[in-house]
């Protein structure tokens, strides 16, 4: 038997938006079979997301879903999990929804160690808008706001959570189907903020521009860069260079923020 | 080696990206009409690396 995703999704959705080859599809369906694997109830289940075509993804699933304004996913998140933090909540976003414009709510979410799920998905630009630069956008990489190569530096996300205080902080990619769902399983059941950022391919905003226009070819991509934080580990700069690590990069036991303020202010 | 009952495509969600097709490592599948379509079952090995990678819900293969 074929998986049953439908049994996750809103009926009448598919089709999804995304463009043929778009990365996020893998994503949503690495999503399904992570929250179907715990084997969690719908109702007990939130996702949040703020603006673009990554945050578009709380449309199709059916679950209780608040698709909210620009940067804000995070915001929201907290406000529904301090409400009910019974509730499992995953907070979704784009590279530039997370780390532009919500750059400030993302750095306090980790900050703050609050027990939500941070899904952010890497494609390296600002998809939906037509493919202007993010500040993940590689060094030189060509966008339609630099036509002459990007001139700015490349945040790591994965290390801005870390550097942030994110008590559990992950990296998978498109390529990587499997593994991504067990991150993702990972990350809900980790008690604090966890964020798993998750590289996919946007052939028509960042591919055409930047000679990986195959949507096989940059998932392709994603295999050849990506190295295993255990060998990661064991590797020098050198062969570290233009490379990048992925499974679980960073998990720690810390005061969760709900537990800390409840206890505050005499809750429990 | 695993093999496949069945390889289902449904031509109406598939939107032709050729991701299950390049990714395919034993050739199996090939593109039709601008649509993914089933060139040698035989040669399946029901890794199901196609319809894990599939974005569109387009493509389910039936392990024997
Ligand atoms: C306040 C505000 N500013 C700007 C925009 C325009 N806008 C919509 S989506 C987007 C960027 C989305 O990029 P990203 O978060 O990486 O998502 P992607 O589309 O790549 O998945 C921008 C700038 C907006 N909708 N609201
Ligand atoms: S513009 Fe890019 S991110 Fe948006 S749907 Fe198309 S491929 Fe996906
Ligand atoms: S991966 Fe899916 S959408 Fe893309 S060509 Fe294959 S069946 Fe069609
Ligand atoms: S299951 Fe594996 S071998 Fe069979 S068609 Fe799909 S990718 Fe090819
Ligand atoms: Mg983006």
């Amino acid at each position: 038997m074929a998986y049953d995703y439908a049994k996750y999704l809103r009926a009448g959705k598919i089709p999804h938006i995304w463009c043929p080859g778009c990365g996020y599809g893998i994503i949503m369906k690495s999503i399904i079979r992570a929250v179907d694997g715990l084997g969690m109830n719908k109702d007990d289940l939130v996702f949040t997301s703020g603006i673009g075509c990554a945050s578009r993804l709380p449309g199709y699933i059916d679950a209780n879903t608040l698709h909210t304004t620009h940067g804000r996913s995070l915001g929201f998140a907290t406000g529904v999990k301090m409400a009910k933090p019974e509730l499992n909540v995953i907070a979704l976003g784009g590279d530039g929804d997370m780390t532009a414009i919500g750059g400030n709510h993302f750095i306090h979410a980790c900050r703050r160690n609050i027990d939500i799920t941070c899904l952010v998905f890497n494609n390296y630009i600002y998809g939906m808008t037509g493919g202007q630069y993010s500040p993940t956008t590689p060094k030189a990489a060509r966008a339609t706001t630099s036509p002459y190569g990007n001139s700015d530096n490349q945040f790591d996300i994965a290390q801005l959570a870390i550097g942030a205080g994110a008590s559990f902080v992950a990296r998978s990619t498109t390529y990587h189907a499997v593994p991504m769902e067990k991150l993702i399983k990972q990350a809900i059941e980790h008690k604090g903020f966890s964020v798993v950022e998750i590289i996919a391919g946007c052939p028509t905003g960042y591919g055409r521009k930047n000679k990986l226009a195959s949507p096989a070819g940059m998932i392709e991509w994603q295999k050849a860069n990506s190295v295993n934080k255990v060998q990661w580990d064991k590797m020098t700069a050198e062969e570290q260079a233009g490379k990048f690590p992925i499974g679980v990069l960073h998990q720690e036991e810390k005061p969760e923020f709900i537990e800390a303020y409840d206890a505050n202010v005499g809750l429990s | 080696m695993a093999k496949a009952e069945k390889i289902e495509i449904y031509v109406n969600l598939c939107k032709g990206c050729e991701i299950c097709v390049e990714l395919c490592p034993v050739d199996a599948l090939e593109m039709k009409d601008f649509k993914a379509a089933v060139k040698d079952l035989d040669k399946c090995i029901a890794c199901m690396q196609c319809e894990l990678r599939c974005p569109d819900f387009a493509i389910e293969v039936y392990k024997q």
